[in-house]
């Protein structure tokens, strides 16, 4: 099998299989290319994970995308990026087809109406786990705060607090640097 | 034309989507449901139950889904799915010749001592952006959210089984 097929195989089987999202997906690409295909090291994996959570976007295809270039340059990542979206395209696209002329079904409102409840459940909870894992403490807890309020309350978009927050940061470090290495 | 808005909306969400797929939501939330009304709130819960049932990132799911049901046939689920992808392309191409140099950047880090504590508001504020009254009909919703809340965090119950369970209770409650 050549290496284009083996990348979109692999990719496939990497899209369908996991539920929850770039993160669950994690475990299952490091053993399908560290361990069993050896296409690159454990280490430069490390890096390239870094790298994919430090691009926007979906996590999932900037690993894929990272994958098929290191392997086989523009094409490969071509090919791997589909192969890790192909999955859930598919069995979106059904669903789309079928549950649209089943969500009138009075037993499908019914499943429905309790599982939306829940859902915001499951969204609520990484806000504390996220919270734990970034640091937030009673000093930062201002920022993230503000920009939910700024989101929901105020109806700011998501964008311009992303923009914020990067050069937020930008200038908070630059600061930060300045006073730690004092001009000679 | 909508073929275009749907592709300029989720190059969008390509672009400025940080920090995962819960963070994505509320951009996601604000262009789809708020901005454009291709969905109402509940339709688009209803979108990320899906997600969280099916395999594959909730960025691309909702990419096809909302495609979809915007122009009714799979170009549309093509263009958005496509939209969402294309950053991440230009972006990975744009820096390929220095991975290395990219992540121990020294702008890159800074930039994200901003945007790691904003990505808990992002998440938060999809969540407060979803309680809303379609979601929550009556006493029952509240009761549903906190059981559900206790069952993922404190039990870490799978979120499938959450789901599947949280749809079963609604067949005997409503």
């Amino acid at each position: 099998m050549n290496l284009y097929w083996q990348l979109f195989y692999t990719f496939i089987k990497i899209g369908a299989f996991t539920f929850g999202g770039g993160y669950a997906m994690l475990p299952l690409i490091e053993r399908e290319m560290v361990v069993r295909k050896k296409w690159i090291d454990a280490t430069e994996f490390i890096d390239r994970v870094a790298i994919a959570q430090s691009l926007p976007g979906v996590f999932a295809v900037n690993i894929s995308i990272l994958a098929g270039y290191r392997l086989k340059g523009n094409k490969g990542s071509i090919v791997a990026a589909l192969g890790a979206i192909l999955p859930s395209f598919v069995i979106i696209l059904l669903i789309a087809l079928f549950f649209r002329q089943f969500n009138e079904n009075v037993y499908v409102m019914k499943i429905f109406k309790a599982i939306r409840p829940a859902v915001v459940a499951l969204i609520a909870v990484p806000v504390f786990s996220t919270a734990k894992e970034v640091g937030i403490n009673i000093r930062t807890l201002i920022i993230p705060v503000a920009a939910a309020f700024l989101i929901w309350f105020w109806g700011v978009s998501p964008v311009y607090v992303v923009l914020a927050a990067a050069i937020g940061g930008l200038i908070y470090g630059k600061l930060k640097s300045d006073k730690s290495t004092p001009k000679t | 034309m909508i073929y275009w808005q749907l592709f300029w909306t989720y190059c969008k969400i390509g672009l400025f989507g940080f920090g995962g797929g819960y963070a994505m939501l509320s951009l996601i939330q604000h262009e789809v449901v708020e901005k454009h009304a291709w969905l109402s709130a509940g339709e688009f819960t209803d979108v990320v139950a899906i997600s969280q049932m099916t395999p594959g990132p909730i960025g691309i799911n909702s990419a096809t889904y909302i495609g979809y049901t915007v122009t009714g046939n799979v170009w549309g689920s093509i263009v958005a799915t496509f939209a969402v992808c294309l950053p991440s392309f230009i972006l990975v191409l744009m820096i390929a010749k220095a991975y290395q140099k990219f992540s121990s950047n020294r702008w890159v880090n800074y930039a994200f001592l901003g945007l790691r504590p904003v990505t808990v508001g992002l998440i938060a504020s999809a969540t407060l952006l979803l309680m809303n009254k379609e979601n929550f009909t009556d006493y029952k919703s509240v009761l549903i959210f906190f059981i559900a809340f206790v069952l993922t965090k404190y039990l870490k119950m799978h979120p499938i089984v959450m789901i599947v369970l949280a749809g079963i209770s609604g067949l005997l409650l409503y």
